[in-house]
C-alpha cells in the first residue's frame, strides 16, 4: 500500500471513530455499536469509503482481540483463575455443547444434512470476546456474577476453537476432500503434517516456552529494559512481547489470543503488572475499535438486502435459541435472574472466531458457500444486535426486574415506641444505628434493600424492609410518638422527597438528615431539616485535622482548627442556601461563594501568623507582654 | 533510681520561649517520662486508665505549666478531676498515690516581688497554690515547694538557660536520691534553695 493510500485510509478509519462514537456514547449506546455503524457507513455497502480492504485490516485489527486477551489475562492472577477452572470447563462446556446441539436440532429440522447442521451449531455456539468483554467492561460489569461467568464461557470458546478445528473437516460431506491448514491470519502452521505426538509435542513446547519464559527470561529483560529509562523501549518490549506470543502460538497451530493470555497470567504477579497495563491499553483500544469498524465494513448488505426478512429471521432465531442454552445455563449454575438475563444478552451473538471457522468448514466442505456466506453475514449482523440489546436489558429489563423484586411487601412492624426513627440502614446509617444501639436508645429501623436487610438481620439487628417515603409506612413506624427522624438513605431526590413528606406530617420531629454535597444540602435546608451532616464532611476533616498534626501542627491547636473549619463551613451552608436558589450558578453565588472563602481565610489568618510570628489571643499574651513592660518602664 | 513523670500542660507551646525551653531542657532525661497533656488528649477526652497507670509507674509527679489565673490550664484540671478517683487516690481504700511527690513546675509573667502580701498579686505562690496542696496531701503524697520561672516576658537568653538548667539539675537529683523531699518541704520556693 502506498503511502498516501495508507494515511487516507488510516484517515477514514479515525474520522468515522471520531465522529461515530461520541455520538453512540452519547445516545447511551456505548462505543462498540458506534464503531460497527461506523464501519458500516464506511463500507463498501453505503458509502465506500473501503473496500476489500477491509479483509486485510480485519486481519490486522484481529490483533486488538489479541491484546485484549493479554490485558484480561494480565488482571488475573494464576490463583484466581485455578478458582475459574469450574466455571471454564463446567459452564464453557455446557454452553458450547448446548448451543451445538440446539442449533444443530434446528438446522436438521429444517432440512439440512446432519453434518451440516452439527458443523454451524458447533461454530454459532462461539461467541465475540471483543464485544462481550469490551461492552461489559465499559459497563463495569466485569466483577459481577454474570461478568465472571461470561468470561469463563469465553475463555472456554478460546480453547475450543484448536479441536473445533480438527473437528470441522471430519464433518466433510464429500469425503477424501483436501484438509486445508487451519487459516487464522495468514499464518502458515509448522505443526502441519506432522504425526500426532510431535504436534503435541510442539504445543506443550510452545506453552511451557511461554510460562517459562514468562517466569524466567521475560522479567530480567523488563527490568533490564526499565532500566534505561526510556519509555518508549519499554512500549515496544511489551509490544513485542504480545505479538512474538503470538507469532508462537500461531506457528505451532494454536490460538494466538489464547497464547498472549497465557503469558498475560504468568506476568499478572510481577512488578511490571501496571505499567504492561498502561502501555498496552491505548494500542488495544485503538485496534479494537478498527476490529469492530471493519466488522461493521464487512458486513455483507448485498446479501441482507436481497434476502432481508429471511437474515433477519435467522438472526432472531440464533440470538434466541443461543440466549435460552446461555440462560439455562447460568440458572442452572446459580446465578439470580438478572445476571443470567445479562449474561444471555452478553454472550448471545456469533464471535469473531467464526468467521475464521466458517472459512475453515467451507473450505473443507462442511459448509456450502452459500450456508457459509449466509451465517457469516448473520454472525456480523449478530455482533452488531449485541449492545442494543444490552441496551434493552439495562434500559428495559433490569428496572422492572428491580421494580418485581422492590414489590416484596413491606415488613409489618410491631407497635413500639421507639424514639428514634432510622431511614436507610447502609454504610452511613448503620454507624448511627449502632451507636445509638450501645447507648441503649432504641430506634426503628427502615430499609429498602431486601438483600441488606435479610443480611443485617441475620447478624441479629432489628430492621424493617420498607420504604421510608411512604406515609403509611411512617405511621406504622411510629413516627407520630418517634422524637427523632434520621435520614440516612442513599437517594438524594428520595430524601428530599422525605423530608417534606415528615415535615409536613410529623411536625414534631427532629429531622438529622444526611447530604451527599453542598447542594443537597441546599436543597434540604430550603425543605427545613433541622440537622444536616454532609456524609464526608466529617472523615475529610479527621484526615485534614491528622494531616496538620502530622505536618507538625500541635495536635491540640488542629483539633481546634477542624472544630472551626467545621462550624463556620456549616454556618455557611446555612448562608448560601439561599443565594443558591436566587442565582443558582449565576455570578451573584460565584461571588457570594468567593467572599465566604475569604472570610474563612481571613479567619485562620490569625492562627497562620500565631505560628509565624506572634499576635493576640486568650492564652497568648502579646498585649500583656506590653503592659509588663510599659509599666516597668514607669517604673 | 526514682521514676519521675512530668505532666506538661501548654495549649500553645510554639508561643511559650520559657516552657519550651524548660521543657526541652528534661525531656529524654533518663528516669523522666515526659507526658505532654494537651498533644495526648486534643478533645479533652482523658484515658483514665491510662494516666494512673502511667501514675502508678512513677514516685515523683511533676506539674508543669504555665501559672493561668493564679492556677493551671484547663486541661489539668480536668486531668484532676477525672484521675485522681475516689477509691483509687483518696478515701478508704484510695492509696494508690501514697507516698509519692508531687511538684509544680510553672511560669508566671509577674514578678518575684509581685507575689506577696504587699505586692499587686496580694498572697504568695504558696498560698495561691493551696488548694493543689491540699489536693496533694488528700492523696498522701508530699507536696514539695514549686519551682517558678518570674516575669517570664522579661527573662534573659543567659537567665532562661539558667533556670533550664536547674530544672533539669533539680530532677536529677531527686532521681538520685540526693535531695531528700522531706527537707525541701518547708521552703517557699525552689529555685531559691539551690
Amino acid at each position: 500500500m502506498h503511502l498516501e493510500t495508507f494515511l487516507a485510509q488510516a484517515f477514514i478509519y479515525l474520522l468515522a471513530a471520531v465522529v461515530s462514537v461520541p455520538v453512540a456514547k452519547r445516545l447511551g449506546m456505548g462505543s462498540v455499536l458506534g464503531y460497527l455503524i461506523a464501519g458500516a457507513l464506511i463500507g463498501p455497502f453505503v458509502l465506500g469509503f473501503i473496500g476489500k480492504e477491509g479483509q486485510d485490516v480485519m486481519h490486522f485489527a484481529e490483533f486488538g482481540v489479541v491484546m485484549m486477551l493479554f490485558l484480561v489475562g494480565l488482571e488475573l492472577q494464576p490463583k484466581l483463575l485455578w478458582r475459574l477452572r469450574g466455571p471454564v470447563m463446567g459452564m464453557g462446556g455446557a454452553q458450547v455443547l448446548g448451543t451445538g446441539a440446539v442449533i444443530a436440532l434446528v438446522g436438521w429440522l429444517m432440512q439440512y444434512p446432519g453434518k451440516q447442521a452439527i458443523a454451524a451449531g458447533l461454530i454459532l455456539a462461539m461467541s465475540s470476546t471483543a464485544i462481550a468483554l469490551q461492552t461489559l467492561a465499559e459497563k463495569g460489569l466485569m466483577k459481577t456474577s454474570a461478568g465472571q461467568a461470561s468470561f469463563a464461557i469465553l475463555l472456554f470458546q478460546d480453547l475450543a476453537v484448536i479441536p473445533l478445528l480438527a473437528v470441522l473437516p471430519l464433518l466433510s460431506s464429500h469425503v477424501g476432500a483436501a484438509v486445508p491448514h487451519a487459516e487464522h491470519g495468514s499464518g502458515h502452521s509448522l505443526a502441519e503434517g506432522l504425526p500426532g505426538w510431535q504436534q503435541a509435542l510442539l504445543t506443550f513446547g510452545a506453552v511451557a516456552l511461554i510460562v517459562g519464559g514468562g517466569r524466567y527470561l521475560i522479567r530480567p529483560i523488563f527490568r533490564y529494559i526499565a532500566r534505561t529509562q526510556l519509555r518508549e523501549m519499554f512500549t515496544a518490549t511489551a509490544l513485542l512481547l504480545v505479538m512474538g506470543t503470538a507469532l508462537l502460538m500461531q506457528s505451532v497451530g494454536l490460538s494466538a489470543a489464547l497464547g498472549t493470555f497465557l503469558a498475560g497470567v504468568v506476568l499478572a504477579e510481577s512488578e511490571f503488572r501496571h505499567e504492561l497495563e498502561s502501555d498496552l491499553e491505548p494500542f488495544k483500544g485503538l485496534l479494537l475499535g478498527i476490529f469492530f469498524i471493519a466488522v461493521g465494513a464487512s458486513i455483507d448488505f448485498g446479501l441482507v438486502g436481497s434476502q432481508p426478512m429471511d437474515i433477519a429471521l435467522w438472526i432472531a432465531g440464533m440470538i434466541l435459541l443461543k440466549g435460552i442454552v446461555l440462560f439455562a445455563v447460568a440458572r442452572f449454575s446459580g446465578l439470580c435472574l438478572p445476571e443470567s438475563l445479562l449474561m444471555a444478552c452478553a454472550l448471545s451473538q456469533g464471535g469473531e472466531f467464526c468467521f475464521v471457522l466458517f472459512s475453515v468448514a467451507q473450505s473443507g466442505g462442511a459448509l456450502p458457500p452459500e450456508l457459509s456466506s449466509k451465517l457469516t453475514a448473520v454472525v456480523a449482523l449478530s455482533m452488531a444486535v449485541t449492545p442494543i440489546l444490552l441496551l434493552i436489558y439495562e434500559k428495559m429489563l433490569l428496572p422492572r426486574l428491580q421494580k418485581r423484586e422492590n414489590e416484596r411487601e413491606p415488613d409489618a412492624i410491631p407497635e413500639s415506641d421507639n424514639p428514634v426513627l432510622i431511614a436507610g440502614y447502609g454504610r452511613f446509617g448503620h454507624i448511627v444505628g449502632r451507636l445509638l444501639a450501645v447507648n441503649r436508645i432504641n430506634a426503628t429501623v427502615l430499609d429498602l434493600d431486601s438483600e441488606q436487610v435479610d443480611f443485617l438481620r441475620r447478624m441479629g439487628m432489628k430492621l424493617f424492609y420498607g420504604d421510608a417515603s411512604r406515609l403509611d409506612l411512617l405511621h406504622s413506624a411510629g413516627a407520630s410518638r418517634a422524637k427523632l427522624f434520621i435520614l440516612a438513605i442513599d437517594d438524594e431526590e428520595k430524601s428530599l422527597k422525605i423530608i417534606e413528606t415528615v415535615r409536613h406530617n410529623f411536625p414534631h420531629l427532629t429531622i438529622l438528615a444526611r447530604a451527599s454535597g453542598r447542594i443537597h444540602a441546599y436543597e434540604m435546608v430550603r425543605r427545613g431539616a433541622h440537622y444536616i451532616y454532609r456524609e464526608t464532611l466529617g472523615s475529610s476533616l479527621d484526615l485534614g485535622k491528622e494531616a496538620l498534626r502530622l505536618m507538625g501542627i500541635p495536635a491540640h491547636e488542629a483539633h481546634r482548627a477542624a472544630k472551626k473549619f467545621r462550624e463556620f463551613d456549616e454556618r455557611s451552608i446555612r448562608n448560601m442556601a439561599d443565594v443558591w436558589f436566587e442565582h443558582k450558578d449565576g455570578d451573584a453565588y460565584v461571588n457570594a461563594a468567593r467572599d465566604q472563602i475569604a472570610e474563612m481565610e481571613k479567619l485562620f489568618a490569625v492562627d497562620a501568623e500565631v505560628r509565624e510570628s506572634p499576635s493576640d489571643e486568650a492564652w497568648d499574651t502579646e498585649s500583656l507582654r506590653n503592659e509588663a513592660l510599659e509599666e516597668e518602664g514607669k517604673q | 533510681m526514682k521514676r519521675i513523670l512530668v505532666l506538661f500542660a501548654h495549649p500553645r507551646l510554639r508561643r511559650s520561649r520559657i516552657q519550651r525551653a524548660l521543657a526541652d531542657s528534661v525531656r529524654g532525661v533518663e528516669g523522666v517520662t515526659f507526658h505532654d497533656l494537651y498533644e495526648a488528649y486534643p478533645d479533652f477526652h482523658i484515658d483514665v486508665a491510662h494516666e494512673q497507670k502511667l501514675l502508678t509507674e512513677h514516685d515523683i509527679i511533676v506539674c508543669q505549666h504555665p501559672f493561668y489565673w493564679y492556677s493551671t490550664p484547663a486541661i489539668l484540671k480536668q486531668w484532676e478531676d477525672l484521675v485522681l478517683e475516689h477509691g483509687w487516690a483518696y478515701g478508704k481504700d484510695g492509696t494508690a498515690l501514697r507516698d509519692k511527690c508531687w511538684m509544680h513546675v510553672m511560669s508566671t509573667g509577674g514578678s518575684a516581688e509581685a507575689y506577696c502580701c504587699s505586692g499587686q498579686n496580694r498572697y504568695t505562690i504558696r498560698q495561691l497554690l493551696a488548694p493543689l496542696e491540699q489536693t496533694a496531701m488528700l492523696c498522701g503524697m508530699t507536696f514539695l515547694p514549686p519551682l517558678v520561672v518570674h516575669s517570664s516576658f522579661r527573662v534573659g537568653d543567659l537567665e532562661l538557660h539558667n533556670h533550664a538548667r536547674q530544672y533539669r539539675t533539680l530532677l536529677e537529683s531527686l532521681r538520685d536520691g540526693r535531695l531528700d523531699p522531706a527537707e525541701l518541704a518547708a521552703a517557699e520556693c525552689l529555685n531559691l534553695e539551690l
